[in-house]
């Protein structure tokens, strides 16, 4: 096997693709820098593809202003909500499930059929319940994110060994200690695979309860842009909130590593 | 021997496939066995022949389908709380430090955690883990991993203590070494043993008496030696003396009939 690449070296090169991919972005949508050779009109790839460069000044005039944070402020609500008590709830519910064979074997259907359902549909039934502002775009990101918490809860509960659970009980754990001490822990290796895709979910409730009306959220700036073909502000804003999806994820790696530091790694071995 | 700390009096397990029910196997029948109160008992057998259906029996983890099961003359229900278990393979909570495992027993059992510790630190060394509490299971040796799981089992000083197979994954050297080390714990604590394993070297160096099982299904004891080599024993030494061939002869005799039923029965289903 070669020699792993340095970290220094990688993420330059990770940078390198960055760059890479907007400066061809730029040069063929730039109206002046290349004869235009495919539209008629020399502005109108910028007008379907939107400039780099107009793109980044939107982002900094959004922040210099402050105009932006109401907007990110409410969408981050909405995303955190979300992602919190959808993964308390599919916490919760996926340990009973697992753990009463009884009602998960009742409500075993439901359950598939739920999860089968295409939920994004539900968000105009929540924005009657819930109302234009925050809880609905809250629920909708609740029923995406609590079924993929959800099912891996109820895979890792039922993963447990054996022997580690039968060890326990000699040992003299009771129902509640085999909760905490086995079955919850056990159960987190599960829980944090299916947090980063959760996060990336949550996100998706949140703009997509925003773009079908809302008053305020990024989803809402979007909406507004695309309404008068601001190209430019639509793409910022899929910008700011990818960036802001990323350090969710990375927010959920650092608990993640700081939690499950009992789990093996592979490639322990350092070359001197 | 005045006191039985284990008794298990006919017992019968017998399994039913849950998908089809007309598919029975039994694994254990009609088998009585006794362990006095400070008696280092070892049950050998062929493969697969129900050994470690026995210990669950007088574990309480697994009810049998006949037969009564007594600790120290009362009945069993449930789980049996004079009894210490170690496991054939791992089965320490990965999730915790090697200290943290062998303080989970005293835990569960509402002791002071700081009294815990100590407790367990004092144990972690009598096992010669002095230095490495803190690790976790996948960083520890498999060696290290069985010294973990006895101090786990021994710090809340059962009256029994059932073992299954607990070394038969490690190599001959360590295994030896854990041996003997057992053997000290033992002479110093002198609680009743119930080991399994199917190496009869290990049981005749270890034991106090040796039960023979047949070969399953239905697996029962077809004999019961007792074994008279004088104490302390050190398992390397012991296994050249004149007597310890003997009884080696004699038992294997009676074994190796089972062990070769138990073969032909293994190619047969397989």
């Amino acid at each position: 096997m070669a020699a792993p690449t340095p970290v220094w070296r990688l993420r330059l090169y990770q940078a390198l693709v960055l760059v890479a991919v907007f400066g061809a972005w730029h040069v063929l949508t730039s109206p002046t820098l290349l004869p235009s050779w495919y539209f008629g009109d020399p502005y109108r790839a910028a007008f379907f593809f939107g400039e780099p460069l107009k793109i980044f000044a939107r982002i900094w005039q959004w922040f210099a202003s402050g105009e932006i944070f109401v907007h990110l402020g409410v969408t981050l609500f909405e995303t955190l909500m979300a992602f919190a008590i959808g993964t308390l709830a599919g916490l919760g519910i996926g340990m009973w499930l697992a753990l009463s064979p009884t009602a998960s074997a009742i409500l075993d259907p439901y359950i598939k059929a739920l999860n089968s359902m295409p939920r994004v549909i539900l968000a105009p039934i929540f924005a009657v319940w819930f109302g234009l502002g925050v809880w609905s775009k809250i629920a909708l990101g609740v029923t995406l994110v609590f079924f993929i918490v959800f099912f891996n809860v109820y895979q890792g509960v039922r993963e447990v060994s054996p022997n580690v659970l039968a060890n326990a009980r000699m040992l003299g754990a009771g129902p509640r200690d085999l909760l905490r001490h086995v079955y919850l822990p056990s159960a987190t290796s599960w829980v944090f695979s299916s947090l980063h895709t959760a996060v990336g979910l949550a996100f998706v409730g949140a703009v997509v309860g925003e773009y079908l009306g809302s008053a305020r959220g990024v989803g809402y700036l979007i909406l507004q842009a695309e309404g008068t073909f601001d190209i430019n502000t639509v793409f910022a804003g899929i910008v700011v909130l990818t960036v802001f999806a990323l350090l969710l994820d990375g927010a959920v790696g650092v608990v993640e590593r700081r939690l499950m530091k009992w789990q093996p790694r592979q490639g322990e071995t350092e070359k001197l | 021997m005045t006191e039985c700390a284990l008794e298990l009096e006919r017992i019968t397990c017998t399994f039913v496939s849950r998908d089809d029910p007309g598919q029975r196997y039994t694994a254990v029948a009609d088998t009585s066995l006794r362990v006095g109160a400070g008696e280092f008992v070892s049950v050998v057998g062929p493969t697969g022949c129900g050994k470690s259906t026995l210990l669950n029996v007088a574990a309480g983890l697994l009810e049998p389908s006949a037969g009564r099961i007594r600790v120290f003359g009362d009945p069993l229900a449930g789980i049996n709380r004079r009894a210490g278990y170690m496991f054939q393979s791992d089965a320490l909570m990965p999730w915790r430090s090697a200290l943290g495992n062998v303080t989970a027993g005293l835990e569960f059992h509402g002791v002071d955690p700081g009294q815990a510790r100590a407790r367990a630190e004092e144990w972690l060394r009598r096992v010669g883990l002095g230095g490495f509490g803190d690790r976790y299971p996948h960083q520890l040796s498999g060696g290290m991993r069985k010294r973990t799981a006895l101090a786990q089992t021994l710090i809340l000083d059962p009256d029994i203590v059932l073992m299954d197979e607990p070394f038969s994954a490690l190599d001959i050297q360590t295994r030896q070494l854990m041996e003997n080390e057992l053997l000290e714990l033992w002479a110093a604590r002198r609680k009743a043993v119930l080991f399994i394993t199917h190496d009869l070297d290990e049981a005749i160096a270890l034991s106090d008496r040796v039960v023979v099982l047949s070969a399953g299904p239905a697996t029962r004891p077809i004999g019961d030696f007792a074994i008279d080599l004088p104490r302390p024993r050190d398992v390397a030494e012991i296994r050249v003396s004149p007597r310890f061939i003997e009884l080696h002869a004699a038992i294997w005799a009676v074994l190796r009939d089972e062990v070769l039923k138990g073969y032909a029965q293994q190619r047969l289903h397989a």
